[in-house]
């Protein structure tokens, strides 16, 4: 695997990604994910939507194409709060892309969207489509993973056992994105998940009534 | 966007109209300000305090961050120091100290954010979610930092260290009013201050005694002076 996408997906990039949990703390609210086992529930199903629909855009966007991208993965998210975190993580990306690789690919992108979505500007900055979409992935479930040992204090082994136990699904959720490289923006696949959808949207409503610790 | 695919409303993120967010194309840099120390130790009341005293002269904005930040941002609006839109919330993740320190991209979209909403902006100050001793500001988020440490916390707390007591620019004292009511003694908590930071500043005050905090805020526009000196 290629450094960018090593150093991407390490929770450790100053990206801004540790301010989301991906609908993981409204699902706490709600007491829907309450241990383990119901954070594992949680991540398979959030892989298998919003982690396949980042995937394929990341994988196509190491073939360029970044306005049409953008505006289709626009399209297939249709909570206004969810778009919002990912052009939020996007640029947040960006900001720290500019110092560590610039590159003419870089500079293009901003230029046709200076506020990228997440998986485009992980798609361009990896360029492999299978390692973007694998980290894209990976990313999809370990906000929500780290989201869940901060606000439950859930055992941090165990949780990062459920990550590693997870690997041959994100792995065939990025082997498939792969198989999308090429595909044309309007033909992407569109994978979607309401309930997220509609997490998002209350999490974003409950932050006028009452405190909540993360962007989304 | 290829021909035979039209969108019935443009969707074309290059598009000026499309993301009424963006506000990456900025030109004005702001005087950052960070103002952190442990939960209770009266950040907030330090923040009011310096809106109050440099608001008529000074272009300012506040960053407040959790945990409780929607109440910080409410005292600062009913103490009707600050207009509502010159104060940004950001939230932290459950992690104060990340958001000043390791990865400080919210809050720098937020200071970001009212630099182009206030185009002309002198000083944003940015209030750190109630931490520990180990917090401290980046240097990439803040040009200037104080932390806020109390006599109600303990009179120990200076010689204890950490970054924020001992390499923030200015280091405040709050509370003083109550070192009496504690049983903590003054003098051994400024002589370890002082002990601590050798030659940076140390100011104690009681906001009850003097709500407009003067000493903080003189040394506030004594930074602004330096700092528009050297741009």
């Amino acid at each position: 695997m290629n450094l960018a996408a090593l150093m991407i997906a390490d929770s450790r990039f100053p990206g801004g990604g540790h301010v989301h949990s991906g609908g993981l703390e409204e699902a706490v609210a709600r007491k829907l994910v309450t241990d383990e086992r119901s954070l594992r529930s949680f991540l398979v199903g959030r892989l298998r939507t919003a982690g396949a629909l980042s995937a394929v855009f990341a994988s196509a966007a190491t073939r360029g194409r970044y306005a049409e991208l953008d505006a289709e993965f626009d399209a297939r998210t249709p909570s206004p709060a969810q778009r919002n975190a990912s052009r939020v993580q996007g640029r947040g990306i960006a900001r720290a892309a500019k110092r560590a690789w610039p590159s003419p690919v870089l500079t293009e992108l901003l230029r046709v969207t200076p506020r990228p979505h997440h998986p485009v500007i992980v798609g361009a900055l990896v360029g492999d489509p299978f390692e973007a979409a694998q980290t894209v992935a990976y990313h999809a479930v370990t906000g929500p993973a780290t989201g869940a040992i901060r606000l439950l204090g859930l055992d941090p082994f165990g949780v990062n056992a459920i990550l590693a136990h997870l690997a041959p699904e994100i792995d065939a959720v990025a082997a498939t994105a792969a198989d999308h490289a090429d595909t044309a923006p309007e033909d992407l696949p569109a994978p979607s998940a309401p309930g997220l959808d509609l997490l998002a949207e209350a999490h974003d409503r409950h932050h006028s009534e009452e405190v909540r610790l993360f962007v989304s | 966007m290829s021909a035979d695919h039209v969108h019935p409303v443009n969707f074309d993120p290059a598009d000026p109209g499309h993301d009424p967010h963006d506000h990456s194309d900025h030109e004005h840099r702001a005087v950052r300000l960070g103002i952190g120390g442990p939960v209770g130790s009266g950040k907030t009341a330090l923040t009011a305090a310096l809106c109050r005293a440099l608001g008529g002269s000074v272009n300012l904005a506040v960053v407040t961050n959790d945990i409780y930040t929607t109440e910080d941002a409410d005292f600062l609006r009913a103490a009707g120091v600050l207009d509502v839109d010159r104060i940004e919330a950001v939230q932290t993740g459950a992690c104060p100290h990340t958001a000043i320190r390791d990865d400080i991209t919210a809050n720098l979209d937020a200071v970001e954010l009212l630099e182009h909403r206030f185009p002309g902006l002198e000083l944003v100050i940015i209030e750190s979610g109630g931490d520990n001793l180990t917090a401290v500001f980046s240097r990439g988020l803040v040009d200037r930092q104080i932390f806020v440490v109390d006599v109600a916390g303990g009179d120990k707390v200076p010689r204890k260290g950490g970054p924020g007591v001992t390499t923030a620019d200015l280091l405040v004292i709050n509370k003083t009013d109550l070192a009496p009511m504690v049983g903590a003694d003054l003098g051994v908590m400024t002589a370890d201050a002082h002990r601590m930071r050798g030659e940076l500043p140390v100011i104690s005050q009681s906001l009850v005694d003097t709500p407009d905090a003067p000493a903080v805020a003189d040394w506030v526009r004594a930074q602004l002076r330096t700092l528009a000196a050297v741009s």
